[in-house]
């Protein structure tokens, strides 16, 4: 049904965009005035009002075509089935797979009916709404060739079709991330019916184990993030001690000593290695990095876990190392070169400049690099999967085995699992406290940027 | 004794150069941007205690000898420069010169003001506090306040001391570079076209300023404006094309040329 229409849709733009080009063309030939807009233009106008008013169609039609198609499919039915939502899609999936031709067994009298029900109504509403688009344009392009006349502002016309397009596209990006947090806020919501917000935001233990069937001997389950968000932040911060000197130095050496030649070599090889799959990253540090640790921790005498927050940490850190030393490389060749002379001409060496001049007139653009490569590290998921381990402890220690929220919302959901159990849902619990965790973090960044910008111009 | 002692001045040289001691000696000096040649054999004498003015149409090498003086151009890779320079009898061109130092002698202020992004304060202590000059506190405050004041400026931003330097208008903007440059109590002070961003009534000031500090220091201006250069120089050299034309009094070059290109362009043939 739709796939016509598009069809009809694309052919009525081109048609009122060629016809609109023409007729002006023509109306300069005739009369030899002058146009305001150029042919083009006016084309473009026909075919934006087409385009408009054949999507505004579709938006409010295409629904109302659907809905009238079901209630008659449905119509031989009893209300019962129709009530209940599983039976409701079994039963239109039974009358799709006759009309298709492709049911299996026997059908029932009243499948017969809904599905003859269907079939004409699906009919009528396909002929219903093509027809409709096609006068819909076709009145569109008549009534637009009728208002092509030389002083027709066709271009400032299209310039405002131009910023609603614009709009809308940025709206999709808002909806959507309105409709995560939504989708995520009301499974949460049922988590918090089962379990209280207190003991999921203050307990110290986390163990999401629950009995899945009457009979199973399990536990009820603990839920208490604090050793979550324990093991996120100690991996976060080791991963930030290797990527923020080096992400920062290595920015420096590119934007500041490297000569051109050399630059153009190292940066795109730092680059690389963000393109890295992290699933690579994390075999490398669950069969290298953490192996190492482990047999050098032991050398020293120290307890070493074999999966352990500072193999995953230290490789994560090196997986952000391009975030950190790309964009900081970026904000420092923004600075301005005449700050950089007023520093030389001052008697000022290299470094003096780039520590007392450079850096602090970069500093904001460093700070979201560093909240970019925070983020990054939070939300990552696999290394710290294959090398962190999923031991829920609260501690401090790198050398142990932690985990972190991404890695039990994953453990959480990956496999069959019951959709309204407290262990299930407590996967989009964890979801919101990220979301807000991430969301504070941009805030304190933003806070941070605007206390010590040092604006140059 | 003492005429010994001073470099012999030709009798034809300038009454300025005669009058006061030689401060900057340069002796065929030619300048290359990779394969161009932006100046050519140049040699002059700056004395010291002066205005010197370099004038002379865009691309005519006059800033380029200006950032070879306090060897600002080491900064461009490309740039190649033979030749010899002396400040007070020393080639700031050789091995053993460390150009640090050198530019701590020598002072700049650039065509567009370029205060850092940092408080009124910070920008004027920034050379005393990387030069150490000041021993505490309250020092770095007396050379602050000082440099300030000599700039002309200390009026305007007594009170507002921590705002930001980039806060001030364009002709105190460039009044707080001319005060930084003279916190660390250089010889020489180097102004590439300092008035070119402001306007008349900034200008004015800064011109003003300009014939006040010349009592203590070596100044060179590069200046487009040929009124500029005659209200506060006393020496003028004109340049062309890489060349250094004439060099004379300021009296003596805007009112009777010896060269044809100089009277040409004073009298606004070209240019």
């Amino acid at each position: 049904m739709s796939g016509t229409y598009f069809v009809i849709l694309a052919v009525l733009v081109g048609a009122g965009f060629l016809l609109g080009a023409q007729r002006a063309r023509g109306l300069r030939s005739d009369t030899g005035s002058a146009l305001h807009s150029l042919p083009a233009y006016h084309g473009l106008y026909i075919a934006a009002a087409v385009l408009t008013v054949m999507m505004a169609i579709y938006v409010m039609a295409a629904p109302l075509a659907e809905h009238y198609v079901l209630r008659q499919a449905f119509g031989a039915f009893d209300p019962s089935i129709i009530a209940e939502q599983l039976q409701r899609d079994a039963t239109l999936r039974d009358i799709q797979n006759l009309v298709a031709g492709s049911y299996q067994g026997e059908p029932s009298d009243t499948l017969k009916a809904g599905a003859a029900a269907y079939a004409s109504a699906s009919s009528l509403a396909f002929w219903g709404l093509n027809g409709l688009g096609v006068l819909a344009g076709l009145a569109v392009i008549f009534w637009g060739l009728s208002r092509i006349q030389p002083e027709l502002r066709a271009r400032n016309q299209f310039e405002h079709f131009v910023k609603y397009v614009l709009l809308a596209c940025s709206a999709v990006a808002v909806l959507t991330t309105i409709g995560i947090l939504l989708s995520v806020v009301f499974e949460a919501a049922q988590f918090f019916s089962k379990i209280s917000p207190i003991d999921f935001l203050f307990g110290l233990q986390w163990s999401p184990q629950t009995a899945m069937r009457a009979d199973q001997v399990g536990s009820s389950g603990v839920f208490g993030i604090v050793p979550l968000i324990v093991g996120t932040l100690l991996i976060t911060i080791i991963a930030m001690l290797v990527a923020g000197p080096l992400g920062l130095f290595s920015a420096i050496y590119m934007a500041e000593y490297a000569t051109p030649p050399i630059r153009a070599i190292v940066k795109p090889i730092l680059e690389i290695l963000a393109g890295i799959p992290t699933v690579v990253l994390g075999f490398f540090a669950a069969l290298t990095v953490a192996p190492l640790i482990r047999s050098s921790g032991q050398s020293l005498g120290f307890d070493v876990a074999s999966e352990s927050a500072l193999a995953a940490g230290l490789v994560m850190g090196m997986m952000i190392i391009p975030f950190v030393s790309s964009l900081s490389d970026d904000v420092i060749n923004a600075v301005p070169q005449s700050l950089r002379d007023g520093s030389y001409a001052m008697g000022a060496t290299k470094s003096e400049t780039i520590k007392k001049v450079v850096l602090p007139a970069a500093l904001p653009g460093i700070v979201s690099a560093f909240m970019l490569a925070i983020s990054r590290a939070i939300g990552e998921t696999m290394i710290v999967v294959m090398a962190a381990g999923l031991a829920a402890n609260l501690t401090f220690n790198p050398l142990a085995a932690v985990t972190t929220v991404t890695v039990q919302i994953k453990t959480l959901l990956v496999g069959d699992q019951e959709f309204d159990s407290a262990k299930t849902l407590s996967a989009f619990a964890l979801g919101l406290v990220l979301f807000f965790f991430t969301l504070a973090l941009n805030y304190i960044a933003l806070k941070i940027v605007q206390r010590y910008r040092e604006q140059y111009d | 004794m003492d005429a010994m002692i001073k470099t012999p001045v030709a009798p034809s040289a300038p009454r300025i150069a005669r009058e006061k001691p030689l401060k900057i000696k340069a002796r065929n000096v030619d300048v290359y941007y990779g394969d161009k040649h932006a100046i050519n054999d140049l040699s002059i004498d700056i004395p010291d205690s002066a205005v010197s003015a370099f004038i002379g149409p865009s691309g005519c090498g006059k800033s380029t000898f200006l950032r070879s003086i306090n060897r600002m151009n080491d900064t461009i890779p490309s740039c190649r420069i033979t030749g010899n320079v002396e400040i007070d009898g020393r080639d700031i061109y050789d091995k053993t010169l460390d150009v640090v130092q050198l530019r701590a002698r020598i002072g700049m202020v650039f065509q567009k003001p370029n205060p850092f992004p940092k408080s009124i304060y910070e920008n004027v202590a920034y050379g005393p506090k990387i030069h150490g000059l000041a021993k505490n506190k309250a020092e770095l405050e007396e050379i602050v306040v000082t440099s300030l004041k000599k700039a002309g400026l200390f009026e305007e931003v007594k009170d507002r001391l921590d705002h930001s330097g980039t806060s001030l208008s364009g002709g105190q903007q460039q009044r707080l570079c001319i005060a930084r440059a003279i916190a660390v109590n250089p010889e020489v002070i180097l102004m590439d076209e300092p008035c070119s961003a402001l306007d008349p009534i900034a200008t004015a000031r800064i011109e003003e300023l300009i014939d006040e500090l010349r009592q203590n220091f070596c100044i060179v201006i590069v200046t487009h404006s040929m009124q500029q250069a005659a209200r506060v120089s006393q020496l003028t050299a004109f340049f062309h094309l890489g060349n250094l034309v004439e060099v004379g009094d300021t009296d003596d070059i805007f009112t009777s040329p010896r060269d044809k290109r100089t009277q040409d362009y004073i009298t606004g043939r070209f240019g």
